[in-house]
Parts: structure tokens; C-alpha cells; sequence
């Protein structure tokens, strides 16, 4: 017989060791998948995880790993802030998508003006949107109780509706003989968020995401408030006893985690996707759920699931193109990486012995 | 007569601990037998496995001379073997007749049962409602709830657990009223307790354990209560200096402080009043879940009152949350040391962080000094000679009484002007709780005020030059502890909760 | 504009019958108290494999019958993961949402685009699928208020450790209820596909099951409030749906927000009022959310 025994701190090993053995089983899981829709299982594993970065087209695809790396990233920064405090914003493609509306709002205002300040304002305007669509749930949950889960998951529904709504409406390209969707932002430079480095796919954002990953480690391992937060999510009566407010911890991780979304939403929509289209959220706030648990919640282990998550969706789009694979493969290939790696997160928590019988 | 129970050779070993090491005693019938032991001297565990919670790893059990070997708890009900936990195993959302049903293999249809809960809880003079839900009864009504669903298996052997630790003196007469009538009708009971003096008035029989194994058995009524305790802790307990304290001035002023209960199970406070002076301790009884959690919380700063009604050293704390209470002075040590006084997960070093931040310049502007923590984390170690690897162990790793050392040093080696403190002697062993008893005291003589709530009575009459009790959320005139007996104090902790009218 | 009180309470009880499935089964599941955020998951999951089994036999029926076979199937990767690998419960459920939307949207690609089989029309010319989500609801309430093995659910969603004290299983009970609200929940996706839609587009469900999550709270954990709650929110269904037809001057993805800002609204009056309630009882169960493991 086998018999867990409860470790009585977390093993560091298991830590780092369980995200390495989720992703292996992941390709094994997923190959296994392929081979039974009738695919080459190593082809596709290559296809998807070297490909992208040696393969013969890497050139165009290396690039693109920061372009998707970076909202990733810096949501999984925000996320993992507040799933340490038991706070569990779900929402964040949400935040994503009105901090791009809210971002873009402020330049096609301004437009055709030119001037150094237009897009600095609308990172400012794109971060206060996602944070006002992250103060929502807060405010519910503090004043109410509602759940900040159901809520934060609702608003992605809502703010998706919104782009729609924004895309055929209020901000319909005038010149843009009756299609729906913005001006294209990337035709205006003062709104552009170009590529700063030719050939690196680094624009803002990526900046963006290493600041966040940076000061998001200070906070959570040198500040006073880190600590806090921390306490909360495993002991929050501690954390109460020690001077925490959970309404002041609530509102500030929504509100963090939204602005960092609402951030990545407006780097998007100024950069690589360029306008506002119904089509505005692509499921960015629900993997950088994924990024934060598979970077177990720490800003260096996001930085590398934020890394091998991008790789996934560019290896993903490239085996479509090569070997037809399903679109939807990616997906599932993430949803099966948290599997294993919530799974596989026993060996950090508990010892497996083997019972004595007498 | 035969025996109604037979432990023989009995062992269970955890992952680094022998709980239970060859330990054989008997129960006869009709009588009521004392298994008496420090905390974790493996009383629990061996009651376990009678009751098929646990599965000894070697020895044997008989019940009525059968092999007794139950793989779980059902089969123990069926073989005979009844059960009332410490902590009650009750369901707070479900009815009196629900959990008595959940208790039962085979309870008949609903009116039925509730007729019959009706019937035996009047016949042994502790009336039940079978439809009011658990969590609007009071602690002496719920241990009936958990009686009564013994009683209706009609047990061979009933276990009882500490079950006096959450009644007043007369709830627990009553009691033992109901267990003696019962042993008088044939059934034999197994009374797990660590308070001697219940124990010589009230049990026929004591087997006594120490580190897991028997060390005695004797008849408990033919020995005094020293004796008893020699035999527990296995030497002389240390004796407590309660000299050289004076009052001084006065430093902690509560005035009409009133609170609505934070939650649903909690309970309001109602206009509280009290002074502590410096170099005193006061005394605060009272049976759980009377507002001893609220008031500390009040005074800890997790609650926050209306202006004026918390004043340290003239200066108005009512309405600042926890941190600038610490730095006025006012500390405080809950009673839950695992999530509550201490974050369980964290090292030692990051537990000084939770109230020691700004009193020990452990956080300067935010910004947390790790190297500064650490060294107070092995000061404390050191002073309060706390048993662990290191300030790095996680605190869910210590033992209880190492623990609550290291809570308490935390709280006492940063010099507070007042500390309060919630049962600080809970499920600690005797050694650490002298330990922490006398660190209260050389607290109070070097000028400290100290408030002690405590459930434990002798603790009580032990520590505090002034005694009050807190009863539903309020709290009574205090009187000097000297000369007080018992019953004024029963009395004083609200009596026995309307039990009078049955008392035979 | 004619309005047949009838025929729109007829429209209300269909639209709301996916909810009413999903949200019985997650009720069940949070009463033995396991919180299970995979609701979404399970139903897209039991939307594909429905109206599969349905196209391919031509048998509406057989559909349904695997769609829970399916919802159950996948429910069980959730269950492995918090009972046996004891896995937070919060994550495991997003776990299973994300996964079931992406395996559905992988291996639904085939079925795009066909159209399901007729469904025969059951009593009062009302759907037998409606009209098993009806029967259900009284089925549910008399599981878990009148029969032994719901109370034992109960008392295992109430206090987990008090229910293995006294020789309950809390893991073999939780497994059977995640399975259950699994089914129930692949049922009312199937209803979706295989009844209202009547073709397989990814991600049909769009929100359903996060909406049944909202209604087990709003029900206050009884079968008759999840009954109350699916058919409010099937009402305001059919009310955004007629107003689009009518042509109201309000855009149409403004109206279409009307479903998720009614769960908000609807969620943040029952908090409201167990927050500020002092009476006990009827709020959650005890042990929601919490994994369990016992030391033997």
C-alpha cells in the first residue's frame, strides 16, 4: 500500500522538478493524441517546441516569441500577485480587452494629432481601464461578498461584447468603406506601438513585462506588502492579526492584476494587432492563468512559462500550416500542461512512502 | 467478571513518533475508567484505534472476550463502542436529529427517531429539540447532541474526550450525574481527561500514560492529586514565583466597549469595562465561544470600536488597526497559534514579521531587513528555549508547546507596555506552560500590565491578582483571585446554562 | 407585436433547461463540498459528444444518454486531480474548463457545419429533455432532504473531518457527486446543441456554465432555488431575444450582454443578502472548497 505523508514544507526540489515533468508529460500526452488522429507524434512535438526557434522558418517565427510572450507575461504577473493572496481573478481577458478599448479610445480621440504625449497617455488610459474592469469585482466582493470568480468571469463576456459593440459602433473607421474595426493604429504613428529592435520582435510591452517581472519580485520577496500577501493566501487570520485589511488586499490586487492586463490589451491593440475588432480578445487572459501556475506563482518561473507558453501558440500556428493540425490543438496541449502540473504538484506536498504492514 | 474491554500489547508509531508503545489495560463492566495523561502522551491516539479511526500496528483488542479489530469507525459502532469527541464531530448546518441519524448504522424513519430523541434525551435529563439546527445551540448542547446519539446505539463501551473542557463546573456535575447513571446500568466508560481532581472524584479506576506507554493504574480515589500528577509528568512539576509584583499605574483603560459579532457564529460584545494597572494581572475566565475571541481581537486591533473605548497610557488606540497598536505597546498573542498567532507554512525567521516588524526595526520604510529577522528569531529561540532545528523550520513543524514559546517570547522579549493573551497554556505540555506562565509573570514584575483569558481555572487562580469573568459578551466587576473557591467562580461564568431544572 | 403569456413561459422553461441541468449537478457536487469551476468545461464537453453520437446514429436520444456519459468521463479528471492528487480546487476547475473548451474545439471540427437529427416531440408537445430537467429538480431535492445516502453527502460537504470520524468515506462520496454533476452538466450542454441550436459551433456554450455557477449560489444551495434561478435567468433569455426581434433601438451586442450582467446583478443581491443576514443556515456548505485527507 501507498501512503502520502504530509511534508512540513513545500519540497524546493519537487518545486522546480514539477513543471519540467509537466511539460515532458504534456508532449508524451500530447503525442500520444496526435498518433491517434493520425499524425506523426514526433513531427508534431518538433513542429511545435524546436521548430519555431532552429527550424528552417525560424527567422520569421523567432520574433514573434517576444510578441507573445510579452501579455502573457505581464498578466501572469499580475494574476500570480493575487492567486497568492487566495484572490482569484479569472477575468483578466476582460481587463485585456477594456484596457485596449480605453487605450485606443484615447487615440483615435486625438487623431490626426501628433504629439509625444499620445502614447504615453494611452498606456495610462489602457492600464486605468483594466484596473476600473478589475475594481469591479473588487468593490462586489467587498461591499457584497459576491464572488470575485464568477464576477471577474462574467465581465470577460460582458467586455467581449463591448469590443463587438465598439468594432460596429462608436468606433467604426470612418473611412473604412462600412467594414467593421477601428483606424488601423499602426498607420498613426503617434499612437503606433512599433518594434523597437528590428528583427527581435520587442515592442513596449516586452519593456512593460520585464519592469513587471522585476518590480513584481521586489514586491512579493524584499516589501513589506509582499509578505502580507503572501500571509494571506495561506493563513489569513495571521495576516488579519498582523494588520492586513482584506478589502485594502482585495481591491489591490484586482486593480494591480487589471492594470497589468489592461496594459498588455493596449500594447496589443496598438501594436501587433493594431485595431479594435470584435475579434480583440484571444484567450491571452485565460493562458496567462496557465503561465502563472506553471511559473508556480514566482516572477522568474512566469518569465520562462510566459516564454514556453508563446512558444506553444507560434509552434501551434506552424503546424497548422505544415502538418493541418487542429487550431485547437494548443489549447488543448495548455489545458493538459495544468493538468500534469496540478497533478504532479503532490510530490511538493506530501512524501509517498510505502505502509508497513505488520 | 469479565472484562467489558481488553487493550493487550497495543503500538502505533507515526512518522517519528511512538504514539502508543506496548500499552494493555482493561475495562470492567459498570465502571468508570480514567485514562490520564499529558498532551501527547498518546491518549487520543489509543482511543482512536478502539474506535477503528486508527489501526494499531501491533497488540490486540477484545471486546467481551471477541477480538475487537474494527477497520473503521462503523464497525466499532456495530461491535459496541461509542464515542463523544473533544472536538465535537458534529455537522453545524444539519439538524439534532440529522446528526444523531449520521451517527447510527441503522436509524429508523424520521418522526420515529425524532420521537425517540425526544424520549431518551428527557429521560436522562438532557432535554433535545431533534429539529433545531447545530449552530444555534450553545457548547453544553451540542456535547448532549452528541451524548444523546450515543446513548441511542445503546453502547457496551462509551470513550468520552475531554468532554468537560468546554463546560462551567455545573454542567460538568451534570454530567457526571448522567455517566453515573449510566454506569449504573451496566455501561462501561472510557473518561479521557487530564484534570485530576474530576478524575478522583468521579472515576473508578485510572490507567495512567506517559510518552505512549502505561506507567500506572491504580484506583485514582487512593491517591492525592500530587500523586496523580507525579505519576503524569513523571518527576516534580516546577513550582511558579509569583513574588515581587506590585500594582503601579494605571496603563490599559476599556471603556462601554460594544462590538456586533464579526460573524455569523461569533459572539457581540456588550459593554466591557476593565482597567489594568502596571505590573498586574488580570484574570479572564469564561467557557468558550463567549467572547473571549472578540475581545482580544478588540484589543489586537483586528476589530476596530468607537472612539474613548480603548485607551493605553491616555492615549486612544479605539479606532488604529494592529500596527500602530504594536508600536504604542499594546501586544497581543492569540489563542489558534497555527493560523492565527503564526503563518503555518512559514519559517520561523518570517513568522517575527506577522507583530515584531516596527518594535524590533525588523521593516524599515516597507522594506524588510531578512538578516535583522533571523537574529530575533534566534533570540527568541534562545530566550524561550524553543526546541527546533533553526529560525529556518517551518512553524507547522513544532510542537505545541514549542510553538506557543516561541509566540509568546515573540511577543514578550519586544517589552510591551501591555499584553494580552488568549489561552496560552492550551494543549501544551506541562513543561512549556510553566515555562510560559512564569514568562507572564517576570513580565507583569518588571512593570508590564498583563491580561490572561483562559478556560483553564486553576491557570486562572494560579496567575491573577484580579479575576473577572466574561459570559455572553459581557464582563463581570473583577474580584482579587485570593480566597476564591470554585463554585463563586461557576457561578460567576453564568452558571450552568439553564440546566438547573434537571439537576436531580 | 402578439405575446402568448403561454408560449413564452413554454420558451422561458426551454432556455433555461441547460442551466437547470448543469447547475442541479454542480449544486449536488457543492453540497458533498467540492467546488468545481469545470462546469464549462463538462458542458461544452457533453455538447460535442451529444450531438456526435446523435449525427452519427441519427438518434437524438443516444445522443443525450453519451453526452453525460461524456460530461461524467471528464468530470473524472477533475475528480482524480482534488481527491486523489489533492489538487487546489479553484485551479483544477479552470483546468478543466480550458481543457474541455480546447478538446472539444479540436476533435468538434468534423461535425461543423451538419445539421442534428429531429428531436420527436415528448407530452404537451414539450421536449422530453425539458421535461427531464423538471423531473429532476423534486428527484434532487428528495436525494439530498430525504435519503440516507444524501444526508451522508451532506454531512461529508458540512464536515468533512467529523463525517470520516464517524466512518464515512469522504472520497468515494465526493467522486460519485463530481461524476453526477459531470453527467448533468454534459446534459445540458447536449441540450444545447442537440435541442436549440441544433448544430456543433465551438464554444456554443458560451458561458453557460460559469451562469450555473452563479445559480447554485443564488439558490442558496437548494434544488428549488436553482429551479427559481435557472428560469429568472431564462427569462431575461427570452426577453433579450424578443426586444432583438422587436427591433429595439439598443444595439444588438448591447442587448446580448443582458444574460451576464443579469448573473452579476442576481449574484450580488443573494451575497448581499447572506452577508447581512445574521440567521445561519442555508448559506454554503462548511467544508466547500476544501480538500481532504486523513492520516491513518
Amino acid at each position: 500500500m501507498i501512503q502520502l505523508v504530509p511534508r512540513q514544507s513545500a519540497s524546493s526540489f519537487w518545486q522546480i522538478a514539477t513543471p519540467l515533468m509537466a511539460v515532458l508529460a504534456t508532449m508524451v500526452a500530447g503525442g500520444l493524441l496526435f498518433a491517434a488522429l493520425g499524425h506523426d507524434p514526433l513531427a508534431a512535438i518538433r513542429t511545435i517546441f524546436w521548430d519555431p526557434l532552429f527550424g528552417p522558418a525560424a527567422s520569421y517565427s523567432r520574433p514573434q516569441l517576444l510578441v507573445k510572450a510579452a501579455p502573457l507575461i505581464l498578466i501572469a504577473s499580475g494574476l500570480a500577485i493575487g492567486f497568492r493572496a487566495g484572490i482569484w481573478n479569472i477575468g483578466a481577458e476582460g481587463q485585456y480587452i477594456i484596457g485596449g478599448i480605453t487605450g485606443a479610445a484615447v487615440a483615435l480621440a486625438a487623431y490626426p494629432a501628433e504629439g509625444m504625449w499620445i502614447f504615453p497617455a494611452m498606456v495610462v488610459a489602457g492600464a486605468a481601464g483594466g484596473w476600473a474592469w478589475g475594481m469591479i469585482p473588487a468593490l462586489l466582493r467587498n461591499w457584497f461578498g459576491a464572488s470575485e470568480i464568477l464576477v471577474s468571469l462574467m465581465l470577460v463576456y460582458v467586455a467581449q461584447r463591448v469590443a463587438a459593440w465598439m468594432a460596429f459602433g462608436p468606433m467604426k473607421n470612418p473611412e473604412g468603406f462600412g467594414f467593421p474595426g477601428s483606424r488601423n493604429l499602426q498607420q498613426y504613428p503617434a499612437a503606433a506601438n512599433p518594434e523597437l529592435i528590428a528583427g527581435t520582435g520587442a515592442h513596449w510591452g516586452v519593456v512593460a513585462a520585464a519592469v513587471a517581472v522585476l518590480a513584481t519580485w521586489f514586491l512579493m520577496s524584499r516589501h513589506i506588502r509582499g509578505f502580507h500577501i503572501r500571509a494571506a493566501g495561506t493563513a489569513p487570520r495571521a495576516a488579519r492579526f498582523a494588520g492586513v485589511r482584506p478589502q485594502a488586499l482585495v481591491a489591490f490586487c484586482l486593480g494591480l492584476s487589471g492594470a497589468l492586463a489592461g496594459m498588455a490589451g493596449l500594447f496589443e491593440v496598438a501594436g501587433p494587432a493594431g485595431q479594435i475588432t470584435d475579434k480583440l480578445g484571444v484567450g491571452y487572459g485565460f493562458t496567462a492563468i496557465i503561465v502563472a501556475f506553471l511559473g508556480r506563482l514566482h516572477p522568474v518561473g512566469i518569465l520562462l512559462a510566459g516564454l514556453l507558453l508563446a512558444l506553444t501558440y507560434i509552434g501551434g500556428e506552424l503546424a497548422q500550416l505544415t502538418m493541418q493540425l487542429p487550431a485547437a490543438s494548443v489549447q488543448v496541449f495548455q489545458g493538459m500542461l495544468l493538468f500534469f502540473l496540478l497533478g504532479f504538484d503532490l510530490l511538493t506536498r506530501f512524501q509517498i512512502r510505502r505502509r508497513v504492514t505488520a | 467478571m469479565a472484562a467489558v474491554f481488553r487493550a493487550e500489547g497495543l503500538g502505533k508509531t507515526y512518522p517519528g513518533v511512538r504514539a502508543n508503545d506496548d500499552v494493555s489495560f482493561a475495562v470492567q463492566p459498570g465502571e468508570i475508567h480514567a485514562l490520564l495523561g499529558e498532551n501527547g502522551a498518546g491518549k487520543s491516539t489509543l482511543v482512536k484505534m478502539i474506535y477503528g479511526l486508527v489501526r494499531p500496528d501491533n497488540g490486540r483488542m477484545f471486546l467481551e472476550d471477541a477480538p475487537h479489530a474494527p477497520h473503521d469507525p462503523r464497525a466499532a459502532r456495530v461491535a459496541g463502542v461509542a464515542m463523544v469527541f473533544q472536538h465535537f464531530s458534529l455537522f453545524d448546518a444539519l439538524t439534532v436529529a440529522e446528526n444523531i441519524a449520521l451517527g447510527m448504522e441503522n436509524p429508523p424513519p424520521r418522526r420515529e427517531l425524532a420521537a425517540r430523541i425526544t424520549q431518551v434525551s428527557h429521560d436522562f435529563g438532557l432535554p433535545l429539540n431533534p429539529a433545531r439546527r447545530i449552530v444555534t445551540l450553545s457548547a453544553g448542547e451540542r456535547q448532549r447532541v452528541e451524548i444523546i446519539r450515543c446513548l441511542l446505539q445503546e453502547p457496551r463501551l462509551l470513550i468520552m474526550d475531554e468532554p468537560t473542557s468546554v463546560l462551567t463546573p455545573q454542567e460538568a456535575e451534570l454530567l457526571f450525574a448522567t455517566l453515573r447513571r449510566l454506569a449504573g446500568q451496566g455501561t462501561s466508560i472510557l473518561y479521557i481527561s487530564h484534570k485530576l481532581d474530576e478524575i478522583r472524584a468521579h472515576c473508578d479506576r485510572a490507567t495512567i500514560l506517559r510518552h505512549g506507554r502505561v506507567v500506572d493504574s491504580c484506583d485514582p480515589r487512593a491517591h492525592s492529586a500530587r500523586e496523580l500528577a507525579a505519576m503524569m509528568v513523571g518527576g516534580e512539576m516546577r513550582l511558579i514565583d509569583r513574588s515581587g509584583r506590585q500594582a503601579g499605574e494605571v496603563l490599559l483603560q476599556v471603556r462601554d466597549l460594544s462590538l456586533p459579532a464579526p460573524t455569523a457564529e461569533g459572539t457581540a460584545l456588550k459593554s466591557v469595562n476593565l482597567t489594568l494597572r502596571a505590573g498586574e494581572i488580570l484574570g479572564i475566565g469564561g467557557v468558550a465561544g463567549n467572547g473571549q475571541d472578540e475581545l482580544l481581537a478588540a484589543l489586537s486591533g483586528e476589530l476596530r470600536s468607537v472612539p474613548g473605548s480603548i485607551t493605553l497610557e491616555g492615549r486612544d488606540l479605539s479606532t488604529e488597526p494592529p500596527e500602530p497598536r504594536r508600536t504604542a505597546g499594546l501586544l497581543s498573542a492569540p489563542e489558534d497559534r497555527l493560523g492565527h498567532a503564526a503563518v503555518p507554512d512559514f519559517s520561523l525567521t518570517e513568522n517575527t514579521l506577522l507583530t515584531a516588524g516596527a518594535r524590533k526595526g525588523l521593516v524599515r520604510g516597507g522594506l524588510i531587513d531578512h538578516r535583522a529577522a533571523r537574529r530575533y528569531a534566534e533570540d527568541v529561540i534562545a530566550g524561550f528555549d524553543v526546541r527546533t532545528p533553526g529560525p529556518g523550520t517551518p512553524a507547522r513543524a513544532l510542537s505545541g508547546g514549542n510553538l506557543q514559546k516561541f509566540v509568546i517570547g515573540r511577543e514578550v522579549m519586544q517589552s510591551p507596555r501591555v499584553l494580552v493573551v488568549n489561552q496560552p497554556t492550551w494543549g501544551v505540555d506541562a513543561g512549556a506552560a510553566a515555562a510560559v506562565r512564569q514568562s507572564l509573570l517576570d513580565l507583569a514584575r518588571q512593570g508590564a500590565g498583563v491580561i490572561v483569558i483562559s478556560q483553564d481555572l486553576d491557570e486562572l487562580l494560579e496567575l491573577s491578582d484580579r479575576f473577572c469573568a466574561l459570559n455572553e459578551g459581557r464582563l463581570s466587576e473583577p474580584v482579587p483571585t485570593e480566597g476564591l473557591t470554585l463554585d463563586r467562580i461557576g457561578l460567576m461564568l453564568g452558571g450552568a446554562h439553564g440546566m438547573e431544572e434537571v439537576r436531580p | 407585436m402578439m405575446i402568448d403569456p403561454l408560449s413564452v413561459f413554454l420558451l422561458l422553461v426551454a432556455a433555461a433547461t441547460p442551466i437547470l441541468f448543469a447547475a442541479l449537478g454542480e449544486l449536488v457536487v457543492e453540497r458533498a463540498g467540492v467546488l468545481n469551476l469545470g462546469v464549462e468545461g463538462m458542458m461544452i464537453t457533453g455538447a460535442l459528444a451529444g450531438f456526435a453520437a446523435a449525427y452519427a446514429s441519427g438518434n437524438p436520444f443516444l445522443g443525450f444518454l453519451v453526452a453525460a456519459l461524456g460530461g461524467a468521463a471528464i468530470s473524472l479528471l477533475f475528480a482524480a486531480l482534488t481527491q486523489v492528487f489533492l489538487a487546489n480546487q479553484v485551479a483544477s476547475g479552470l483546468a478543466l474548463t480550458l481543457f474541455g473548451l480546447g478538446l472539444a474545439a479540436m476533435f468538434g471540427k468534423p461535425f461543423e457545419g451538419v445539421k442534428a437529427p429531429p428531436m420527436p416531440a415528448g407530452p404537451l408537445g414539450i421536449n422530453w429533455i425539458v421535461w427531464l430537467g423538471l423531473v429532476m429538480v423534486p428527484l434532487v431535492w428528495w436525494f439530498l432532504n430525504r435519503s440516507r445516502a444524501g444526508l451522508i453527502l451532506r454531512g461529508v460537504g458540512e464536515n468533512h473531518e467529523a463525517a470520516h470520524a464517524l466512518g464515512y468515506n469522504v472520497r468515494l462520496t465526493r467522486l460519485a457527486a463530481i461524476a453526477f454533476g459531470g453527467a448533468m452538466a454534459g446534459l445540458g450542454g447536449a441540450f444545447i446543441s442537440i435541442a436549440t441550436v441544433l448544430q456543433w459551433t465551438e464554444g456554443m456554450t458560451a458561458g453557460a456554465g460559469w451562469i450555473a455557477l452563479a445559480i447554485v449560489v443564488f439558490s442558496k444551495w437548494t434544488a428549488a432555488g436553482v429551479l427559481a434561478g435557472a428560469w429568472l435567468f431564462g427569462g431575461v433569455t427570452v426577453l433579450q431575444l424578443r426586444l432583438q426581434a422587436a427591433g429595439v433601438a439598443v444595439p444588438v451586442q448591447l442587448l446580448s450582454m443582458a444574460p451576464y450582467l443579469a448573473t452579476i446583478i442576481v449574484l450580488v443581491l443573494i451575497s448581499a443578502r447572506q452577508k447581512f443576514s445574521r440567521r445561519a443556515g442555508g448559506a454554503a456548505p462548511g467544508s466547500l472548497g476544501t480538500n481532504f485527507h486523513a492520516l491513518r
